[in-house]
């Protein structure tokens, strides 16, 4: 169904500021109508050196043929594990563009926007319900910055009750932002091996009293659920210790499992992933934190609250360990998130979860005789190969850049860094079995290629707008902006 | 469910294939005690219509800058948006599209965030800019955290006073369990108290935080902080909530800011009840390895064509893991898009007059309230489209008979700062019409009568 002749037009595009012509307008004012007043002259500046000076068609135009040169979901198959790359439903979008939700501003008194905290009061709520949390904070900007809060939480709580531990404990498995959150509280990074899962055994030998957290990922970034977590957490718990969970592949869980049934303290979601919200092209998403009713003091303030008066923005939260962004969260994110509850219920999102994790396996089951499959243990909603038996001296990177000229943007790799060049392939439930097929095909194709003419893979791509970068010289001599 | 394709037929020939005979059969991997036993306690599935109905329902409660006369700012700021941006953003390969990781299909995203840095070099008078943070007070938490790494040994940060208390509060929330400690500096006049600041600059401070304009809507003397930082051996960063304000006022870069964070969702991002917004984080060349976030770079590809990268990863967070720069994994994608389209529309020419516009008409503004009886403006130095009135009686008052007039009069200051308990933030920007003041003043006038 794809077909790998097609190549569209591929405009070229310079830079705005190279198509730059003095004069030229794109924007429109209205006259003043006011008396005009001119500021200081010795506070101002000159004009903006090297700004663009363009028509609204130009405009139009650069960015028209810039989005071309993209691949995006409403594209085509997505497959990056962990990222949870679904469908982003159009009805979110027309949510999220209502003027009531879009047109309010943050510093407006509550009872004049009781709309908009309903809609957080809700999803709280919802999002509680789904994972088994007692609150949810809708504060933090993304998931790193939701492991940040979480983190913050479990060290308040331990310094609220004259704790001073200084460590944390964190599976070789993790995403990056684990560590470096849990750098940014202050507290050092003791990193335990993996078998697959995580042990009960080897967590027991680094669990001590100088252990403030475990942080985990369920199921984790090789797909596999946590099988110990009930007694790896009762172990931390018994040690004085809080657990936190990586909520980035909650798409697996939904009306399966609740971390907060299993003993997780506090969990962090992504929205952009579990919860339909578009990736962006890099954001913004979303990082809401559910908390154990341990925790709640020191949720971030404000906190949305209900009364028999309305709803409220709850700033009186004398333990909170503060805030961590202006005003309340990415409202216009929150908004498409629950439109994606409504839309789905709870029997959809069980669905959603139960579809993902029978694309994920179907994919295992079609290119387990081809690739290599490092662990055997049944998958959930993402597998990951490891590049170990391509041919000819073929790489993860090459079966990735190849899988381009197939159609196909290409699935995460070389992580986690466990597996040897890691292929991490995560469908998810919106995709169709004919377009499974269609990866699966492709993927069975290179691995082919690779045996019998491997240049095709070490070129690749070639169907893309550029041909591989020049990474390397990238770094070595940055050049981060134009310049005149 | 329209968004999960699966036939019954499908789902059965997939299950064949796996070699299992039932979904369920799939989680065993998930120990029995670990199974959640019961359904779901959410609202039934909603079709289209309802969900837009009950959604519509909701946004109907909510009050919309379009129909009120709103002079609030703050650090959100009610500007128009032009057509061509949402109509451009609402394209789907921009957002649902991931972070660019494989750059050559991303090119569309990797140039659009490279003029992204680009502009906010050009407008902040810095040499290099990422490809942004989450919002303006987080940029100025990072910026923090960039200081003290750069500081060698020196754990000391002054804020001052006049600094977006939400940026404040941030800032203290990120360093709170890292050796760090946090000075206020006190505010005279509506700007920071240059005297106080000197006698606080010591050999341990890392930075200076100040903004530009400040929370009070004043233009801070950023040449004059900048020598006394540097003389200190520390570094200045210098917050900007509105950086329209930049097309008017003189670069914080060419006055000897070392870091520039700011809010960008003034350009082309609608206010949303606060979020998302953008961080925009700058810096001169000898601060770029320190840099938090994302960086694009520009290379050439195989036939030797221009092409753009995310480089200088070995900071970020998934290589570096505990000793990355920042945690930071997403930037805000689709609002630095929003901010591109908008200044590239408005341009050289157009960002100025705009600016221009809101001087004028928040001087209008201010200048008819000081003629009231009663009325006061708080602060004596310039500001651009934001300014502190001094009111009669109670703030909260006067507010709300306001609100029953359909105005949205400001933000009451009392509650960040102490000896402005009389004190009302006015924000005036193009959105204001001339009739829109005048209603205000006439209101104020009236003693909120």
């Amino acid at each position: 169904m794809i077909n790998p002749e097609g190549r569209g037009l591929v405009l070229d595009e310079k830079l705005l500021f190279e198509q730059s012509c003095a004069g030229r307008i794109g924007y429109s004012l209205a006259q003043l109508d006011v008396p005009d007043a001119q500021p200081d002259g010795a506070l101002c500046r000159d004009e903006i050196n090297g700004f663009p000076e363009l028509s609204e068609v130009d405009v139009i135009r650069h960015y028209t043929r810039l989005s071309t040169w993209n691949y995006g979901v409403d594209s085509g198959f997505y497959p990056l594990g962990s990222c949870t790359m679904k469908y982003n439903p159009k009805v979110n979008e027309a949510a999220a563009r209502l003027p009531g939700f879009s047109d309010i501003h943050p510093q407006t008194p509550e009872a004049l926007n009781q709309g908009a905290l309903e809609l957080m009061y809700n999803l709280q709520r919802d999002l509680a319900e789904v994972s088994g949390f007692e609150a949810v904070t809708l504060q933090p900007a993304a998931g790193a910055q939701g492991e940040f809060v979480g983190m913050l939480m479990i060290r308040a709580w331990h310094e609220a009750r004259g704790q001073k531990r200084t460590k944390v404990i964190i599976p070789d498995t993790a995403h990056g932002t684990n560590p470096a959150s849990a750098a940014l509280c202050g507290y050092e990074v003791i990193t335990v091996e993996s078998d697959g899962v995580i042990g009960k055994d080897a967590i027991a030998a680094v669990m001590d009293d100088d252990v403030a957290a475990l942080m985990v990922t369920n199921p984790n970034t090789l797909g596999l659920f946590e099988s110990d977590i009930r007694e790896i957490c009762h172990l931390i718990h018994e040690r004085g210790g809080l657990v936190y969970s990586d909520g980035a592949n909650f798409n697996a869980l939904m009306g399966v499992s609740r971390p907060g049934d299993l003993g997780i303290d506090v969990m962090h979601f992504n929205l952009h992933k579990t919860f339909s919200t578009p990736h962006g092209g890099g954001g913004p998403g979303a990082g809401p934190v559910g908390v154990v009713k341990e925790l709640l003091p020191y949720l971030p303030r404000p906190v949305v609250v209900k009364d028999a008066d309305g709803y409220k923005l709850d700033y009186n939260r004398p333990d909170s360990i503060g805030r961590v962004q202006s005003f309340y969260g990415h409202f216009a994110v929150l908004v498409r998130a629950y439109c994606y509850i409504l839309s789905l219920g709870g029997e959809g999102l069980k669905r959603a979860t139960e579809l993902a994790v029978l694309n994920a396996n179907y994919v295992r089951a079609r290119l387990e005789d081809e690739y290599t499959l490092p662990y055997k243990q049944r998958s959930l909603h993402e597998v990951v190969f490891s590049e170990s038996g391509l041919a000819n001296d073929c790489h993860t990177l090459d079966v990735a850049k190849r899988l381009i000229d197939y159609g196909f943007h290409p699935p995460t790799i070389y992580f986690p860094l466990v597996v040897y060049g890691a292929l991490m392939i995560e469908p998810t439930e919106t995709e169709s079995k004919q377009m499974i097929d269609a990866f699966c095909d492709a993927m069975l194709a290179i691995a082919e290629e690779a045996k019998t003419s491997p240049e095709k893979l070490k070129m690749a791509p070639v169907r893309a707008k550029v041909k591989r970068l020049d990474e390397a010289t990238a770094a070595r001599k940055p050049k981060l902006r134009w310049e005149e | 469910m329209r968004y999960l394709p699966h036939t019954d037929v499908e789902v059965q020939q997939m299950l064949a294939r796996i070699g299992v005979s039932s979904i369920d059969e799939l989680f065993s991997g998930i120990p029995d005690d670990c199974r959640l036993q019961r359904l779901l306690a959410l609202p039934e599935a909603k079709s289209e219509s309802e969900t837009l109905s009950l959604l519509k329902s909701m946004a109907d409660r909510n009050s919309k800058l379009s129909e009120w006369d709103s002079f609030l700012g703050g650090g959100a700021y009610n500007h128009f948006i032009p057509s061509v941006v949402d109509h451009l953003v609402s394209r789907s390969e921009f957002y649902t599209a991931y972070t660019p990781y494989q750059p050559e299909i991303s090119q569309g995203t990797l140039q659009a965030i490279f003029e992204f840095q680009t502009l906010i070099c050009q407008l902040t008078g810095m040499d290099v800019a990422n490809a942004s943070m989450y919002d303006g007070a987080s940029a100025c938490a990072e910026a923090v955290l960039l200081a003290i790494r750069a500081g060698k040994k020196r754990r000391r940060v002054l804020l001052s006073g006049g600094l977006n208390p939400q940026y404040r509060e941030t800032v203290r929330t990120y360093c709170q369990f890292l050796d760090i400690e946090l000075v206020d500096v006190p505010v005279v006049d509506g700007v920071t108290d240059q005297q106080a600041a000197s006698s606080l600059l010591d050999d341990q401070t890392a930075a200076v935080v100040i903004g530009y304009p400040n929370y009070l809507g004043q233009i801070e003397d950023i040449a004059a902080s900048a020598d006394k930082a540097h003389a200190a051996g520390a570094k200045l960063i210098v917050a900007v909530a509105e950086p329209l304000a930049l097309a008017l006022y003189k670069s914080p870069g060419e006055l000897g800011a070392d870091v520039v964070v700011g809010e960008g969702q003034s350009f082309g991002i609608p206010l949303s009840y606060g979020g998302p917004g953008i961080g925009f984080f700058a810096v001169k060349k000898k601060d770029m390895r320190g840099l938090p976030g994302r960086l694009v770079g520009e290379t050439v590809d195989q036939d030797g064509k221009r092409g753009f990268v995310l480089t200088l990863a070995t900071r970020e967070q998934h290589i570096r893991r505990e000793k990355a720069t920042s945690n930071i994994c997403s930037n805000q994608g689709m609002c630095t898009l929003m901010v591109g389209i908008y200044l590239a529309l408005h341009g050289k020419q157009g960002l100025r007059q705009l600016a221009q516009i809101n001087y004028a008409k928040a001087s209008y503004a201010r200048q008819q309230i000081a003629a009231l009886d009663g009325y006061d403006v708080a602060f004596s130095g310039e500001s651009f489209n934001e300014f502190v009135v001094l009111c009669p009686g109670s703030v909260a008052q006067l507010k709300k008979s306001l609100e029953a007039q359909g105005i949205l009069a400001g933000i009451a200051l009392g509650r960040d700062y102490q000896d402005l308990e009389h004190g009302l933030l006015v924000c005036v920007t193009e959105q204001n019409s001339r009739e829109q003041i005048d209603r205000l003043v006439s209101a104020l006038a009236g003693g909120g009568a």
